[in-house]
């Protein structure tokens, strides 16, 4: 049974609000509908038949008791449907509901478009929907201010410069006390690859960057970091609908290490930067793949596990049950390599049901954790069938590779009593592998 | 009734047919075009491999895990479907009639068998109904529309089943039947039955993304 929610404010939306007029609204949405969308969005909703299939697909309509107005075509009957039907002609009050709708209410996981007979993507019209709020400035306020960080900073938590390198100089003089040798190369010119995370690793989750060297020293990889900005491979930018610096972000990113010369990039555990690379910024930026290729860190896991550079000492003990995040299974085909490196690192891996491309959206990734405090109870009360399956594995720790999805099923487990303990797969390695000099 | 009939049966046959397929022609071309003009990269993602793969798994009965999740709605919506297309091209009368009118003729169902695949085109048609009154995600989708296209797919069938086993007044019921029969045709390219048309291009589509970029099933 879902549990009834509370009214939310959000001060941007109510400061947007008080000052749209119709005129920007119509302006916005002719942009998008007709100048900036094409075939896709034409045949979407020209072809949806109001079949109602989609609905099972969407872990926020299964949590809310199947209350139909949350299926995937819901959303888009309570958005695109009406702005069309009045040719532009909504109201502010609709467009704040709308940017709600798109921006918490839908992840853009597509589950969907594995359900719709179609193949309808009901993500890329939410997407479209925050587009068009966006250029209303009607953004969750929380997320837009990620969003003007980036645009200021080139990250999404307003690190500074010297912060950044501060920061990585810190993490490897603490490292130093384990492996004396411990570097964390920065600017290496020519280096095998580059090693990019989000911005809220240096911010709040610094020990991943310190696991990382751990492991990137001990295998004795040919890394390096960049000192400059454009470290950050993460764009809650392509999830306000704000293209124009997602665009910017992406390009940045790879001009960092095309100047580094480096034959690819390895990217920590995310989820939404991975998709940021090859399925939105880069369209926005007209390439086909990245100009440089980028793996997932579970990519790079599976290849020093395949290769024996990673030496475990014993096998992870606890029974633990594996997360498929949206961005990096769904979005980017490491269902295998994920499950390789999970058994072989730990002894006990049980599968959640349904998993690999069918599981569920942690419900906090596509933007949604991002609009913050405000949505938070709202978010964790739209993925209750998250904790149900969690429950059902009866396993004593959740690995969950991507940010988002950790945080998001954080809080999940500690609303619905899951009672995991949760971890990205670097925290495993670090804690099972052979340190050189032990 | 026989101008009235020679009429349907005549030119209102011609321009229906013309505006049906030269309508979806048009559909396909402008789809096409606006996906050169806004998306382009649709062609390069677009996979012969991933799209037939994507087809394949949705045009097989349980191919895919939510028709194993509604069994019910896979059963109908595959009869209906095949029935809806099996029907008006093999049924032995419309052979006749092409036959009378332009000398071709091919191979036509048992009658009995055809007088079945209507009943199971109208029971779908039924179905169909009663899911979009009854089950409350799909009536919260439902508009005024929805209605009026199971009626325009429904009617030729009703009036089809009626004027072969010559029911009421048989002249106005096969009147009835060329005339509902051809505003389906035209509703086609207008309406969202070009579902017909669009559905292949958007399953191919999403299979290219998800088999080609993402790696990964889209059933």
């Amino acid at each position: 049974m879902s549990e009834p929610e509370k009214v939310i404010t959000d001060e941007n939306l109510e400061r947007c609000l008080a000052g749209l007029t119709q005129d920007r609204i119509k302006k916005a949405i002719d942009q998008v509908l007709k100048k900036e969308s094409g075939a896709r969005l034409k045949a979407y909703v020209e072809t949806c038949v109001h079949c109602g299939l989609c609905s099972e697909a969407c872990h926020v309509y299964l949590s809310k008791d199947n209350n139909p107005k949350f299926s995937p075509a819901g959303k888009v009957k309570r958005t695109l449907w009406e702005m069309i039907r009045k040719n532009g002609n909504v109201s502010p009050e609709f467009i704040k509901e709308a940017s709600i709708i798109a921006s918490t209410e839908c992840n853009t996981c597509k589950r969907c478009a594995m359900y719709c007979p179609f193949g309808i993507d009901v993500a890329y019209m939410m997407a479209t929907v925050r587009r068009i709020c966006h250029l209303c400035e009607m953004t969750p306020m929380y997320i837009q201010d990620t969003a003007h960080s980036h645009s200021a900073t080139m990250n999404q938590m307003w690190v500074k410069d010297d912060e950044w390198v501060d920061t990585l100089q810190w993490q490897e003089e603490e490292a130093q006390d384990e492996m004396s040798n411990l570097r964390i190369p920065l600017d290496k010119e020519g280096a095998d690859f580059m090693y990019s995370v989000i911005g809220p690793e240096p911010k709040f989750q610094a020990y991943l960057i310190y696991n990382m060297s751990i492991i990137l020293n001990a295998v004795g990889a040919d890394w390096t970091m960049p000192s400059l900005p454009g470290w950050d491979n993460s764009d809650m930018a392509m999830y306000t609908g704000d293209n124009e610096i997602m665009g910017r972000l992406k390009r940045e990113h790879f001009e960092t290490a095309a100047k580094l010369k480096v034959k690819r990039i390895v990217m920590g555990e995310c989820g939404h930067a991975f998709r940021s690379v090859y399925d939105m910024g880069n369209r926005w930026l007209g390439w086909k793949l990245p100009p440089i290729p980028i793996i997932h860190a579970i990519d790079y896991f599976y290849e020093l596990l395949k290769t024996g550079k990673l030496k475990i000492k014993e096998k992870y003990k606890k029974s633990v049950t594996l997360h498929d995040p949206c961005n990096v299974i769904r979005g980017g085909g490491l269902a295998e390599k994920s499950r390789y490196v999970a058994n072989a690192l730990c002894e006990n891996v049980i599968e959640m049901t349904p998993n690999r491309e069918h599981n569920f959206c942690c419900n906090a990734g596509g933007g949604v954790i991002n609009c913050g405090p405000p949505f938070k109870e709202k978010r964790v009360l739209s993925n209750r069938v998250k904790a149900d399956q969690i429950k059902a594995t009866g396993a004593e720790v959740l690995i969950s590779p991507c940010h988002n999805c950790h945080s998001g099923l954080e809080d999940i487990n500690h609303h619905y009593k899951c009672g995991v303990e949760i971890k990205f797969f670097n925290e495993i390695i670090y804690e099972i592998m052979e340190k050189p000099g032990e | 009734m026989h101008t009235l009939y020679n009429f349907v049966s005549g030119p209102l046959a011609w321009i229906s047919f013309l505006v049906f397929i030269g309508g979806c022609l048009y559909k396909i071309y402008n789809l096409i075009t606006l996906a050169q003009q806004k998306e382009s990269f649709i062609f390069s993602v677009m996979s012969v491999k991933y799209g037939l793969r994507s087809i394949g798994h949705w045009l097989t009965p349980f191919g895919t895990v939510n028709m194993k999740k509604n069994p019910v709605m896979t059963v109908v919506t595959f009869a209906f479907h095949l029935s809806l297309f099996i029907t008006p091209i093999f049924l032995l009368a419309h052979v006749i009639l092409w036959d009378e009118s332009f000398s071709i003729s091919w191979w036509s169902l048992p009658e009995s068998v055809a007088d079945m695949l209507t009943v199971i085109v109208i029971a779908g048609c039924g179905y169909f109904l009663y899911r979009r009154l009854t089950d409350p995600t799909v009536k919260y989708l439902t508009t005024a529309s929805d209605y009026v296209l199971l009626a325009i797919v429904a009617a030729p069938f009703i009036t089809g089943f009626l004027a072969y086993h010559q029911l009421f007044n048989y002249q106005l019921i096969m009147i009835l039947h060329v005339l509902s029969g051809e505003i389906m045709l035209v509703a086609i390219p207008f309406t969202r039955l070009s579902h017909m048309i669009y559905s292949p291009f958007t399953r191919a589509y999403i299979g290219s993304e998800f088999g080609g970029i993402r790696h990964a099933r889209d059933w």
